[in-house]
């Protein structure tokens, strides 16, 4: 083992090595030096992206490290967008058609009052804490009976699926007290500043980009840590992970429920920028392009979903002015081609070009901190022996 | 009761004389507690010199009964060769003892005071128990290295492995380990990339960072070169007192090398299971002569 090559380990693995430092700032560069001075549509298309790219790196974390493909995930996006939904409704106060505390589709039901679940909804606060909490205990309850029965595979993704198509029917109901299929619209304002002028579309826009920042990193540290390398174990060979003593359970609910609040900040994000939710975000196909991106940009390294998420929507926001009928087609074409040639999606191309950063067969994962200890300390021993 | 296990008695008795007077006396229910020794619940207990004791375990599979009354005692320190014809119920009885499965009925401790069909598999590998799969079953994305380093012995909750650091002594552990198993060369080398051998040797390495008490060894040496099958003999036999192991094994060859090899004044006994019980126990010679062993299984 030469000299050469451990501090190359070394490097791909901090934290922040050279390369993430020179990303970090060119993005900061770019959301505070370029973002102002673009158009609204861009701006606000950028903002739109970046809360999906939020969802593909949560995507990457439970499918790409963990190995557990869910299908669901488009319902912890629009369940953390409801939340925050719900505070705007209310941030509307008496400027709605029907000049009423109460929001207008519950004038229109001819409700007198707010039902029990809106208790709250007037306070920044609660729907900050609610846009986490509510995909959180959802994927915690459903996790755990899931991964205690231990249902795997396609198996967990199917249920998934059925998951978001069930909430999606509950949400549809008018009853269910969420404004039904119209769901929510016509916000006004966020904490008391009028939410439609280009100030507040830019500020949402690099908040969102500061948010995809930090999930970034903090994802990173988790995929480094001996934590994610025990993910990488379930996903590789889970018997095997039992049989050493860990109780893969809680692995796997962890991450699947940290993985489900990002969804749910990524909502949040999403929908004062496009200014409504609806129960068509929990439709099946949703949370099908989720793991669309993670697939198109690569699995298991981080920055490809991100990227994945900006191609794939930036062809679809292009595709769909140019040619609308065939955007389906496109990216169903793309997606059998991604999953027939290019395994390791975006980030495989790009390390098949320069085989120098590929650090190890499949160009998975940058190589964690444990194998850089074990260069140097190979070195040691060798050096021993001489 | 060894003199070990006295001295820790009188020590313990010495400590609550300190706390509660000269004369006094534990009492537990109505009698004088002893100090001698004291039984904690998951902590194997093996003073009674056995580490492992299957008694009449059945398991069926809709209604194929894979294993049949099915009785096991193992010694502590022991080295138990297992042999027997495909579908004999290897797999299965490793399954019951490791918590993959739970017999329909029958008993399964481990040491005196484990009872294995309380446990999940991740509970009963972390008392102590060990197993190697037949097929080799690494982390194939992983280093070498970081595969071993998963497999040591720590706290494997989840918080503890997020903020989880190595300390020099699993380091140290890691390399006397890797160099145990021939691999220090390959330590930052995907697990993938291995050869069968290295892989199988890699997964024996695992099972050692675990630092069980009892290892057991499902084909160890298929797919090996006889060079691999002979230098896995030696390590096992280099194991034998320090870890108990079970070695399921079709190698006749490999099994007449660790039976022969080794501690030499100690008889090994080799266990024949057939149809899901045991139908021969012995040395091997005794075992080989046996008519009916012969007759299902060696004379085929």
């Amino acid at each position: 083992m030469t000299i050469n090559t451990s501090s190359t380990l070394s490097q791909t693995r901090s934290l922040l090595s050279p390369m993430v430092r020179w990303g970090l700032l060119l993005s900061l560069a770019f959301l505070f030096g370029v973002i102002p001075f673009l158009p609204d549509f861009y701006v606000t298309l950028i903002g739109k992206i970046m809360c999906f790219a939020i969802c593909a790196l949560a995507m990457d974390l439970i499918w790409g490290y963990t190995g557990i493909l869910s299908l669901g995930h488009g319902l912890f996006f629009a369940l953390g967008g409801y939340a925050m939904g719900m505070y705007l409704m209310r941030q509307i106060g008496r400027d709605g058609v029907y000049k009423s505390d109460l929001p207008d589709f519950m004038v229109f039901l001819d409700w007198k009052e707010l039902p029990w679940h809106w208790t709250g909804s007037e306070h920044f606060l609660w729907a900050l804490l609610l846009m986490v909490a509510a995909p959180g205990v959802l994927a915690f309850v459903f996790g755990y009976f899931a991964f205690r029965s231990r249902i795997k595979g396609v198996y967990f993704s199917i249920i998934t699926q059925a998951l978001t198509f069930a909430a999606m029917l509950l949400f549809f109901r008018n009853e269910t007290g969420f404004g039904g299929n119209n769901g929510f619209t016509d916000f006004k304002r966020i904490v008391d500043i009028p939410i439609a002028t280009p100030s507040m579309r830019i500020s949402l826009c690099i908040l969102s980009g500061l948010v995809l920042i930090a999930f970034y990193l903090i994802a990173r540290y988790l995929v480094q840590s001996k934590y994610g390398r025990v993910l990488q174990a379930i996903r590789d060979a889970e018997s095997r992970v039992l049989f050493t003593g860990y109780n893969t359970l809680w692995y796997k609910l962890s991450i699947w429920t940290i993985s489900a609040m990002m969804c749910g900040v990524a909502g949040a994000l999403y929908v004062p920028q496009v200014g409504i939710i609806n129960p068509s975000e929990m439709s099946p196909a949703a949370s099908i392009e989720i793991a669309i991106w993670a697939a198109v940009g690569g699995r298991a390294t981080l920055i490809g979903p991100i990227l994945g998420a900006f191609f794939v929507n930036g062809a679809k926001s292009w595709f769909t002015v140019a040619f609308p009928e065939f955007w389906l087609y496109f990216l169903g074409a793309l997606f059998i081609l991604v999953t027939l040639f290019l395994p390791q999606g975006i980030i495989g191309l790009i390390r098949k070009r320069s085989p120098k950063s590929a650090p190890n067969i499949e160009g998975n994962a940058p190589t964690p901190p444990a194998a850089a200890a074990a260069a140097n300390a190979n070195q040691h021993a060798q050096g021993s022996q001489a | 009761m060894t003199p070990d296990l006295l001295d820790a008695g009188a020590k313990r008795l010495a400590e609550y004389r300190e706390k509660h007077g000269a004369e006094a006396t534990a009492q537990s229910g109505g009698q004088a507690a002893s100090f001698a020794r004291v039984v904690q619940s998951n902590v194997v207990d093996i003073a009674s010199g056995g580490i492992l004791y299957v008694d009449e375990v059945t398991v069926s599979f809709d209604g194929f009964r894979a294993l049949n009354k099915l009785s096991l005692d193992i010694r502590v320190g022991e080295l138990r060769c297992i042999i027997g014809p495909n579908g004999a119920g290897k797999t299965t009885m490793m399954d019951v003892i490791t918590g993959k499965t739970k017999p329909d009925s029958g008993k399964a401790f481990f040491g005196s005071n484990i009872d294995l069909l309380r446990l999940r598999e991740s509970e009963i590998a972390e008392r102590g128990i060990g197993r190697k799969f037949q097929k080799p079953t690494v982390f194939e994305h992983l280093s070498v290295f970081e595969n071993l380093e998963l497999a040591a012995k720590t706290d494997r909750r989840v918080r503890r492995t997020m903020f989880a650091k190595l300390t020099a002594s699993e380091l140290d552990q890691l390399h006397s380990t890797m160099k145990l198993i021939q691999l220090a060369q390959e330590s930052a080398r995907v697990a993938g990339n291995l050869s069968h051998g290295q892989k199988q040797w890699l997964e024996i390495g695992m099972l050692l960072m675990q630092k069980p008490q009892l290892l057991l060894l499902d084909e160890p040496v298929a797919g090996m070169t006889d060079e691999e099958t002979e230098r896995t003999a030696e390590l096992f036999l280099s194991l034998e007192g320090k870890h108990s192991l079970v070695v399921v094994e079709h190698d006749m060859k490999f099994i007449g090398e660790l039976v022969n090899g080794g501690q030499r004044e100690k008889k090994k006994i080799v266990t024949v299971l057939h149809e899901g019980s045991v139908l021969a126990e012995g040395s091997l010679a005794d075992v080989q002569s046996n008519d009916r062993v012969i007759e299902v299984y060696l004379g085929r």
